[in-house]
């Protein structure tokens, strides 16, 4: 046990280290130290010097992976790469360009991010099992062949279609809503509930239609067979072995989408204007602000390898047979 | 699926309990009261006086920063006056014109807005303590009374070695000793609080308690529009040391933040990703609503309050709305008081009257919604590369081959399809409502322009093709090597709504059957071409600082070039003449003799063309019938303690637009309901087979 | 000659994949083995009417990747010299759309403009009202026969529709005895209806703006049309051009284990945990600075957009190649478990041989179904990434700059609806024919191996 942590731990550092690198690279192939510069001090009577001054104290005026100039072990540390990477590592995310403390950014906009993707997620792993269930249930019939067909239409259907066809009609043309924007604490549910029932709508195709699969998979086994030849009503059937069985698969695929909860919603946030981190996150590639950019990304990786470890943790725990080794 | 409609069900209990409209984006802690709502798009970067210099920051740093003066709000063409000073500093020539020196006396009596800072237990938190506090204003608050050392306070952070000003590097040029204290403050600086007030300034001078004297080299007669910027705000020494307390800026408690200052209102709640509240300064002064306007102020009823003590306003609720629709949607349902407006929402609101004046549209007039429009002191325009071989340079050809583009590029047109008519075609540099900017007749470029029938008209398609002709590219092609004449134009993109510009920037091109390459670009790349000279033709734009015709005519200043020295004239533009004439005429106060030079150097320029003029675009901005006091200001953004809102028409009008139609809930539930239905008829007969085999 | 061909890299990837994909289908034909999913596949009738319209979307893709530019001048004096401006033989079938410009907003079918403007009136006085269109319906000498016109070319072409899809119906006999365990009718009737819909929509489309005209007057149904190659490029070719790397890696890795093993692991796992928005979004601005910086390899604007369109579908292919590897890396070490591998290897055959011959042909399937699962997901992540902001060129139309500038259009009173409409319609056929095409492979294939949809 305590060498398999050992083992994930080390694992995990060195895939953020390879993460931090890949942005690092990619995004200082865009953008010099000079043009960070420029976008923060603007368009106007900007002097050579005042970049110089911006860089020198923001730390952007040493090179960036490698430091020819300095001696032992200096030249790989007094790089920008090392300066702006090491500190990660400790959560310490340092401040943005224009100023403001990263982490204290995360932690106010993670509320709202949550509030709309906590209700998200349980309403449609709910509404979607539920769905599935009842058309596995009334499996080859044609209330199983329209279910199928309308899944099959609603996820063709874009996103971006649910959220500009439910905003006009429900909040403009209705008046049911606020047509966007965002308040903390109680009063919140007004302003999450639109995009929550948007989410749900349109992440209800594809999932809808995938339980499906798994639960007629479960129906056609044999133990199943079994449970009603001993003549066990459809519904216990249906409720006791075919919905325990099939939760093993999707639960375990759901585990690792949960810590992606905090990295919100890129689209509805901003087009219903919650402050969450899904709009930082436009926000920042918008402003190419690297450091909020940079953050993003090991945030996100961060998270992901939690959800690899939770994967793995459901998988112990709902199938014996499987070891940490 | 039942249990998810009832919970719907109690939802809509919920919101048929709350007060107000269903729709109302507000939390019941910001509703009500004498309160203003607007709204911002861009998170501000700083509301640092000394480091803010974008509008839309302006709209919290005008408000709560008070510079020494300020731009008469109704008056037109602008007119500076004194805001905490007692009068406009006066130029004074010293040692035979080396250099000048303003005495400024402030007002006495001014005090700061209740503030944390100016309570010495303050200085002195913990950091748990800090931890703890979700806004400085949980502390004790207490104030002061405003000095002159405060402005000599702000005027010193110009050089700090920490802080990006964005005219550091220019005043550096006219601040005696500016440049040399960065350097020292740089010696001095050991990280932490830096004090100011220890180390001198050679350019500053306090002369009492409410006086002191700038000193700056040479003459500049344009320094005085500076000092209405918040560039020159006081700043207490106190909230740069209270803000330097350990812990202060992981909260991001800094001056940057929270601005200090003593005007009419305070900015007291402050998350930039959703909403800032500015509340009333309790401690401000009060000013008297100006009683005298322009013509036509009075009938449009500006000066129903001339003399009372302003502000009205109690309270501004500014929400973030990065998008254009919901902003303008929020507009009509009346949760926003004013709205400037799309071009995409233009012909719902404005429409064009046959004498060419904007007017509401019926269906708005009937909403009480009433228009204002004031054009710009800016100007949109295309430039040449002065540098580049083809289109730019002095000689016959490629002056004849700018000329021939700049008929042919039609601005009018652009105006009509891009901006809706919401703007008018430049003839020069020089925007209206700056002094040489010269209307009619004697106004228009000859060189583009055609005076017919008592107003301009462009020359015709087959006078630029002409003029294309005698550069050596007769239909397009250069007469000398048979090769067609391949142009390209940078520019900044913005999404993909840019692709029907772009499309019709190479129509008008293509009337002279010249080849249009167009290079979209980010910002960045953007600028870094033109700072290296590569660009053959490229569209920028200019927004005036302050309303001197030397802020637009040093876009075309050689010494100013772009390329050469980082300066301001992007087009790279060249000619000694000119030069020579802009070096005469930006120290000269404003009289017959100065518009006369500027006359000259503007038609020195049109006649070289090394921009296609462009456009001054028009502001138009909507308001609902209970906002009064609204007039656009091109140069102030302290607009807010003149407005005045009449709340109880707004309560009543809001409920009235705001009705929700239920009618689709009640379909969906009865769709729901229907659809259980066939699926009961076949539980049932499901349920009586039971060992059905599987499918 | 009176054009010069172009080739953009993006022609020349998608010819290379009908070329690849006829191949591959003459290889399947000539072995039973190979051939035998497909027939199941093809047993479905959802399978061949899905496979029809698809067909009729790529016939379009392919109509508008044979690029050209146009020569200039009358030509007589001096060498010949061709237009900046590339067009494709679309473009020629489509010009009476594409020079057709209004001035702004027209609705469907519409003679006049949406919006009010000042016109003169019969007696030379200006008034206020909806000026008539330059081109939609200007055959008309009398706009009271409107409706009339409209259904006498709606009519017509349903007629021809009719006509045609009778012709075709002679067929089915014919191909019934050359196959008959495939569902021809369900093909022939995908056929008839698809005629009944697009021959009325073209016949009206010569004296009207069918789809209506958007805010600078450009055709709608134009723009739904060009929309389409955008789509089908991004959904082909990210799966394609990554999957030598995709499979490559899968297999090696499933195959050789060990470090080799490790290490593919670490980069995929690494690309994987970039959230996937970010990257798309890093990389497209990185190659945008070296477009910009390296202006004399891309001398046309069509050039920019089509490096900018093929990178992207670069960097959607990395995003998505990731899971593929993961289940090929899976499913291989299931097979070099299994006998007559280790018997291959006991006897000294080598590594190579054994992935190409044993190992590659036996998690092809697994290829197919990614590739055709994944290009609905990718239609949709195109429409997504545009409105971010990191898609394709604004210059390039497709559906994402569609519906991000129909967006706006919401906003207006009255509203306009059509840009968004048209986008709508078009996307929901081609995605709907997509996935019920890809359910059909995969039932055909293995029903059991599931595949995610691409992250976005």
């Amino acid at each position: 046990m305590l060498a398999y942590i050992v083992r994930r731990v080390l694992y995990a550092i060195l895939i953020l280290i390879g993460v931090n690198l890949i942005t690092f690279v990619l995004f200082f192939f865009v953008n010099s130290p000079d043009d960070m510069a420029r976008m923060q001090l603007g368009a106007k009577y900007v002097t050579p010097d005042a970049l110089q001054k911006w860089k020198a104290d923001h730390g952007y005026d040493k090179p960036l992976l490698w430091n020819s100039k300095a001696s032992g072990p200096g030249k790989a540390t007094e790089t920008i790469f090392y300066e702006k990477s090491l500190r990660l590592f400790a959560f310490d995310f340092g401040a943005a360009e224009d100023g403001r403390n990263i982490g204290n950014e995360i932690r106010t906009r993670m509320g709202p991010s949550l509030a709309l993707q906590i209700p998200v997620f349980v309403v449609a792993l709910c509404v979607n099992i539920t769905f599935a269930l009842f058309l596995a249930f009334f499996r080859a019939t044609y209330l199983d062949f329209w279910g199928v067909v309308l899944c099959v239409a609603m996820m063709s259907i874009s996103t971006l279609f649910y959220i500009i066809g439910g905003q006009y009609l429900i909040s403009k043309v209705w008046h049911l809503f606020p047509i966007s924007g965002y308040a903390g604490g109680l009063d919140a549910w007004r302003f999450v509930l639109l995009p929550v029932i948007i989410g749900v709508v349109s992440s209800f195709g594809s999932s809808a239609r995938l339980y499906r699969t798994l639960f007629l998979e479960e129906y056609s086994k044999d133990y199943v067979r079994t449970a009603r030849a001993k003549g066990l009503a459809e519904r216990v059937v249906m409720f006791r072995h075919v919905l325990q069985n099939a939760m093993i698969p999707i639960l375990t695929g759901v585990v690792a989408a949960i810590p992606f909860l905090f990295m919100g919603a890129l689209l509805s946030e901003s087009f219903f204007g919650i402050p969450g981190l899904g709009s930082y996150t436009i926000d920042a590639i918008q402003a190419q602000d690297f450091a909020v950019v940079r953050s993003m990304v090991f945030l996100g990786a961060v998270l992901y390898i939690i959800g690899l470890l939770l994967t793995d943790i459901s998988y112990t725990l709902v199938d014996p047979r499987v070891r940490f080794d | 699926m039942k249990a998810l409609l009832r919970i719907f069900l109690i939802c809509l209990l919920f919101l048929a309990g709350c007060e107000g409209a269903w729709n109302d984006p507000y939390s019941e802690s910001v509703r009500g009261g004498m309160t203003l709502y607007s709204s911002f798009s861009e998170r501000p970067k700083h509301l640092d006086p000394v480091q803010s210099y974008t509008e839309d920051e302006a709209k919290f740093t005008q408000q709560v920063y008070e510079p020494l003066l300020q731009y008469h709000y109704l008056k037109r063409p602008y007119e500076l006056i004194p805001l905490t000073a007692l009068e406009v500093p006066k130029a004074r020539e010293i040692e035979g014109g080396k250099y000048t020196v303003y005495d400024i006396r402030i007002r006495p009596g001014i005090m700061y807005q209740p503030h944390p800072a100016f309570v010495a237990s303050n200085f002195s938190l913990g950091k748990t303590e800090i931890d703890k506090l979700k806004s400085p204003y949980q502390l004790e608050l207490g104030t002061r009374e405003l000095v002159a050392d405060d402005y000599i306070y702000q005027i010193k952070r110009l050089a700090h070695p920490r802080l990006h000003s964005p005219i550091g590097g220019h005043m550096n040029e006219y601040i005696v000793g500016l440049a040399d204290y960065a350097k020292k403050l740089k010696a001095a600086d050991r990280g932490g609080w830096l004090d100011l007030r220890q180390i001198p300034l050679d350019g500053v001078e306090r002369i009492d308690s409410h006086a002191f004297r700038i000193k700056i080299r040479g003459s500049y007669p344009q320094f005085v529009y500076w000092l209405a910027m918040p560039f020159f705000a006081p700043v207490p020494w106190e909230a740069e040391k209270f803000f330097d307390q350990p812990g202060m800026a992981e909260k991001n408690f800094t001056l940057d933040w929270w601005p200090v200052g003593t005007g009419a209102y305070m900015l007291t709640e402050n998350n930039p990703n959703s909403r800032m509240v500015l509340e009333r300064n309790p401690n401000y002064r009060g000013e008297p609503y100006p009683s005298a306007g322009e013509a036509g102020d009075r009938e449009r009823g500006l000066l129903a309050d001339a003399g009372k003590t302003i502000p009205f306003i109690d309270r501004v609720i500014l929400s973030r709305e990065k998008e254009a629709i919901p902003y303008w949607n929020k507009f009509l349902q009346g949760y926003y008081d004013s709205s400037g407006i799309g071009s995409d929402q233009f012909d719902q609101a404005v429409r064009v009257s046959i004498e060419g004046d904007a007017v509401v549209t019926p269906e708005m007039e009937e909403k009480g919604i009433r228009l204002t429009t004031s054009v710009a002191t800016s100007i949109f325009y295309v430039a040449f590369n002065w540098d580049d071989p083809v289109v730019g340079g002095s000689s016959e050809r490629s002056r004849k081959l700018r000329q021939a583009i700049s008929i042919a590029f039609d601005n009018e047109e652009y105006i009509t399809i891009f901006a809706n008519g919401r703007g008018i075609a430049a003839q020069g540099p020089v925007a209206p409502g700056i002094f040489g900017y010269r209307e009619g007749r004697e106004g228009i470029n000859p060189v583009v322009y055609d005076w017919v029938d008592g107003k301009p008209q462009r020359k015709s398609i087959e006078t630029a093709k002409k003029l294309l002709a005698q550069a050596g590219y007769p239909n397009g092609r250069d007469a000398r090597s048979g090769q067609p004449l391949v142009l390209s134009l940078d520019t900044v993109t913005r999404g993909p709504g840019d692709k029907a510009s772009f499309d019709w920037y190479r129509r008008q091109f293509e009337k002279l059957d010249i080849q249009l390459e167009i290079r979209a670009t980010d910002w960045n790349r953007f600028q870094e071409k033109i700072r290296k000279g590569a660009t053959q033709l490229f569209r920028l734009g200019w927004n005036a600082d302050y309303p001197d015709p030397e802020n637009f005519l040093f876009l075309l200043y050689g010494p100013q070039s772009r390329a050469k020295s980082q300066g301001e004239n992007a087009s790279n533009y060249l000619n000694p003449e000119y030069d020579a004439l802009f070096e005469r005429m930006k120290n000269m106060p404003n009289s017959p003799e100065r518009e006369k030079i500027i006359d000259r150097m503007v038609e020195i320029a049109r006649r070289d063309a090394p921009w296609i003029w462009g456009i001054h675009p028009k502001d138009y901005s909507l308001r609902h019938a209970w906002l009064a006091n609204d007039k656009p200001n091109n140069m102030a953004r302290n607009n807010i303690k003149y407005l005045k809102v009449d709340t109880e028409a707004r309560a009543e009008l809001r409920a009235q637009w705001n009705k929700p139609v239920l009618w689709p809930i009640a379909l969906i539930v009865l769709v729901l309901a229907l659809s259980a239905f066939p699926a009961i008829l076949s539980y049932r007969k499901r349920e009586r087979m039971a060992a059905r085999p599987a499918a | 000659m009176p054009f010069k061909p172009v080739l953009l890299w993006t022609d020349l990837l998608l010819w290379l994949l009908v070329a690849g994909t006829a191949i591959y289908v003459w290889y399947c034909y000539r072995r039973p083995h190979l051939a035998a999913p497909w027939g199941r596949v093809f047993q479905s009738r959802t399978a061949i009417a899905s496979t029809v319209v698809l067909a009729a979307f790529v016939g379009m893709t392919l109509a508008d990747s044979l690029h050209f530019r146009p020569r200039i001048g009358s030509g007589s004096e001096g060498a010949a010299q061709y237009s900046n401006e590339v067009l494709s033989v679309l473009d020629v079938a489509f010009a009476y759309l594409r020079e057709r410009r209004e001035r702004t907003y027209s609705a469907p079918l519409a003679t006049r403009l949406y919006a009010k403007d000042q016109i003169e009136s019969s007696t030379g006085a200006p008034t206020r009202d909806y000026p008539k269109l330059t081109y939609g319906g200007a055959h008309l000498q009398d706009e009271s026969a409107h409706g009339r016109d409209i259904a006498l070319r709606a009519g017509l072409g349903a007629s021809l529709a009719v006509a045609a899809a009778f012709l075709l119906s002679l067929l089915r006999r014919r191909l019934s005895r050359w196959r008959p365990n495939v569902p021809w009718s369900a093909g022939l009737w995908t056929f008839a209806v698809l005629l009944l819909l697009t021959v009325p929509l073209l016949v009206l489309s010569t004296g009207y703006h069918v789809f209506g005209t958007d805010k600078v007057g450009q055709d709608v149904f134009y723009q739904s049309l060009k929309s389409i190659r955008t789509a089908l490029v991004i959904a082909t070719l990210s799966t394609v051009t990554m999957l030598p790397f995709g499979v490559l890696f899968g297999i090696v890795a499933g195959y050789f284990r060990g470090w080799i093993d490790d290490v593919i692991q670490y980069l995929y796992t690494t690309l994987n945990s970039i959230p996937g928005v970010l990257l798309i979004a890093a990389a497209v601005l990185m190659m945008q600075v070296y477009i910009d910086t390296h202006p004399q390899l891309f001398p046309t604007a069509a050039d920019r957009a089509d490096v900018r369109l093929l990178l992207l579908c670069i960097i959607l292919g990395v995003t998505s190649w990731t899971g593929l590897t993961r289940l090929l890396r899976g499913e291989t070490l299931k097979l070099s478990q299994l006998e007559y591998i280790q018997a291959a290897h006991a006897f000294g055959v080598s590594s190579a041989r054994i992935l190409g011959r044993h190992i590659l042909p036996n998690v092809a399937h697994i290829v197919i179904i990614t590739l055709v699962m994944d290009f609905s997901g990718l239609v949709l992540a195109e429409a997504v990434l545009s409105y971010v902001g990191v898609g394709v060129d604004p210059a390039t139309i497709s559906f994402g700059t569609m519906i991000n500038a129909a967006r706006l259009e919401m906003g207006r009173e009255p509203i306009v609806w059509w840009s968004l409409a048209a986008a709508f319609a078009f996307m929901l056929v081609l995605v709907l024919a997509a996935n019920l095409l890809a359910d059909a492979v995969r039932d055909g294939f293995d029903p059991r191996v599931r595949v995610g949809s691409v992250p976005v």
